[in-house]
């Protein structure tokens, strides 16, 4: 049920957030969505792209510093209240969030949310007994497809 | 004090009284001022700082004697230092020279044999035995760490394998198939050693080895865990260099707190770089030898550059020589930055302790005011990159912690891009003094 996500380090520098960009065009890899957090002097730029393996490969090759991390993919309602539902949940079953962000598709009333834990397997199992939606890679990408 | 092995000594000379070692000295220096008095050089340099050999008659009188650097050497290439006729050299060895000729030094076969007993010395203080079989990987040539420790080992009457530089692999299997349990290199290269081993799905630990002696460069104590972690084997440092006679100058103990200088072969002097003045007992300074028994090629108050501390307090080993401790830089990459005196290694000290691996790194100082402010930048590596900002930020100020207390310094540290620091080929350079640039200092 887990998503791999992609992490790349970049130094807070104009045109730093272009090159990772671009080695993935070049590579004809579509990128799913993305989330950027950044400090003044270095920033970290996270990516969701359905064949991570091949995107990790050209990015470290083109020499950028790239990590895997596993994430949560969870689908919500896109209508007010969607996100405050979810995390009114998280907080009830204490898990702890790393970092999240979120994704719509296009002519869908759904949208999912990225979420980062610390124990994502225990996580899964908590927020499923709750009734909360976690779809895995697969079907993420099937429907940003039919979405699209 | 419980010792990991039977605390030997090669020759009684390494515990004999103080009174007794100052005595020695001060006949050896009266002998030592004689035998250079037809260098032209010396003859010349004397005559300079007006100094009359016959008044020489104490140990302590060497502070009245001129200073020998490397630039002297240079300018008497090739063997302009010669206190023996030609005909009795035996050897002539030569230092590196990174920028055009090498600087050569000469041995009479008396050297040659005294080099031997002094390499002995500190293989013996540090575990090796008779019945020991010792793989030497350093280059046999012009360097003298080769030949130097190859004699030494040949002293204490165990088997060599003069397996020289090169080819890992090949180490490995000698190594392996003909059971060494002593490892002569550089740090650096017993790392290499054992990275290459696990790529050929060898545990390092498996190997048969049990002891390395290792210099020919600085290193951390950082480095030392390391290398004894992933070989499973006792580290030992040595220190020499080839003006001074090579190696055997000083080395470790059993007890390891230091490496003790051959006093009895070497006058040692820690000075102010600058001031050329003593430092007290346990700063650090600039290293200075006299080789007070050399024949061939005897040199005076030599200064090595090298930067370290001397400690003469007394040794569990019961040596009565005095040691000094690690060479922490040289006074040519030292930097004075408020007053404090940094070396480029302590930051690779400092970050060794964050990760047991330093990456590329490069140091910036500069003085946009009053003040000198300094900024490291550290290139991102896999191993330290993570995708949480509290790690990330975790490690910025874990970096910036360990500089602050290897170095007493606060300074600036900057994550950069991987590759982003330039590379040079050989020796890295790690300092850019914007103050040299701007000309403030």
């Amino acid at each position: 049920m887990k998503l791999n996500q992609l992490s790349v380090f970049l130094e807070n520098k104009p045109g730093r957030l272009s090159h990772p960009c671009q080695i993935l065009a070049d590579a004809g890899i579509n990128i799913l969505t993305l989330s950027l957090a950044d400090t003044h002097q270095f920033g970290i730029l996270r990516l969701i792209v359905r064949d991570w393996q091949t995107a990790r490969d050209v990015l470290a090759k083109a020499g950028a510093v790239v990590k895997v991390t596993e994430v949560v993919a969870v689908e919500v309602a896109d209508k007010p209240g969607g996100l405050a539902h979810i995390l009114e949940t998280l907080e009830q079953l204490k898990v702890n969030i790393e970092y999240m962000y979120a994704f719509t598709f296009r002519s869908q009333d759904k949208a999912v949310l990225v979420f980062r834990f610390e124990d994502p397997d225990t996580a899964i199992t908590m927020l499923q007994g709750k009734g909360v939606s976690v779809i895995d890679g697969v079907e993420l990408y099937n429907r940003v497809e039919k979405g699209a | 004090m419980d010792f990991p092995f039977e605390n030997r000594c090669f020759e009684a000379q390494e515990k004999l009284s103080r009174p007794e070692l100052r005595e020695l000295q001060a006949h050896r220096l009266r002998e030592l001022v004689g035998r250079v008095a037809n260098v032209p050089f010396y003859k010349d340099a004397f005559a300079k700082a007006g100094v009359n050999a016959s008044t020489i008659r104490s140990a302590d009188d060497i502070r009245r004697l001129p200073f020998t650097t490397k630039e002297d050497l240079r300018q008497h290439y090739p063997l302009g230092f010669l206190a023996v006729p030609r005909e009795q050299i035996a050897r002539i060895h030569g230092s590196s020279g990174t920028t055009g000729k090498p600087t050569f030094v000469a041995y009479t076969t008396q050297d040659v044999d005294t080099w031997a007993s002094l390499c002995a010395r500190f293989l013996v203080a540090g575990g090796l035995r008779p019945e020991h079989t010792v793989h030497i990987a350093f280059g046999y040539g012009l360097f003298t760490g080769g030949f130097g420790l190859h004699y030494g080992v040949e002293k204490v009457g165990a088997a060599v394998v003069p397996a020289s530089s090169g080819n890992t692999p090949r180490q490995i299997m000698l190594i392996q198939d003909l059971a060494s349990q002593v490892l002569i290199c550089t740090p650096s290269y017993a790392l290499t050693i054992a990275d290459c081993a696990k790529q050929k799905g060898i545990n390092p630990r498996d190997l048969p080895l049990e002891f390395a002696h290792l210099g020919g460069e600085p290193w951390t104590e950082d480095m030392r865990h390391q290398i004894e972690k992933e070989l499973g084997i006792l580290a030992f440092n040595n220190y020499g260099l080839s003006e001074v006679i090579g190696p055997g100058v000083s080395g470790e103990c059993v007890a390891r707190t230091g490496m003790h200088i051959q006093e009895d072969h070497f006058l040692v002097e820690c000075v102010n770089p600058d001031t050329l003045e003593p430092v007290k007992m346990g700063e650090r300074g600039e290293l200075v030898f006299t080789s007070l028994t050399k024949q061939a090629m005897p040199i005076i108050r030599y200064r090595t550059r090298d930067i370290a501390a001397l400690d003469d307090s007394p040794c569990p080993c019961g040596r009565t020589t005095c040691r000094m401790g690690r060479v922490v830089g040289r006074t040519d990459d030292m930097l004075i930055i408020r007053g404090v005196n940094v070396f480029p290694s302590q930051i690779e000290e400092a970050l060794l302790r964050v990760d047991g691996t330093a990456p590329h790194y490069m140091i910036e100082v500069d003085r946009p005011g009053t003040l000198d402010t300094v900024t490291v930048r550290v290139e991102m590596t896999p191993k330290f990159f993570s995708d949480s900002m509290s790690e990330m930020q975790a490690l910025h100020d874990r970096i910036d912690r360990e500089i602050h207390s290897v170095t007493g310094l606060r300074m600036s540290v900057e994550l950069v891009d991987p590759q982003s620091i330039e590379r040079f080929v050989g020796k890295a350079k790690r300092v850019i003094d914007r103050r040299r640039e701007k000309g403030l200092i």
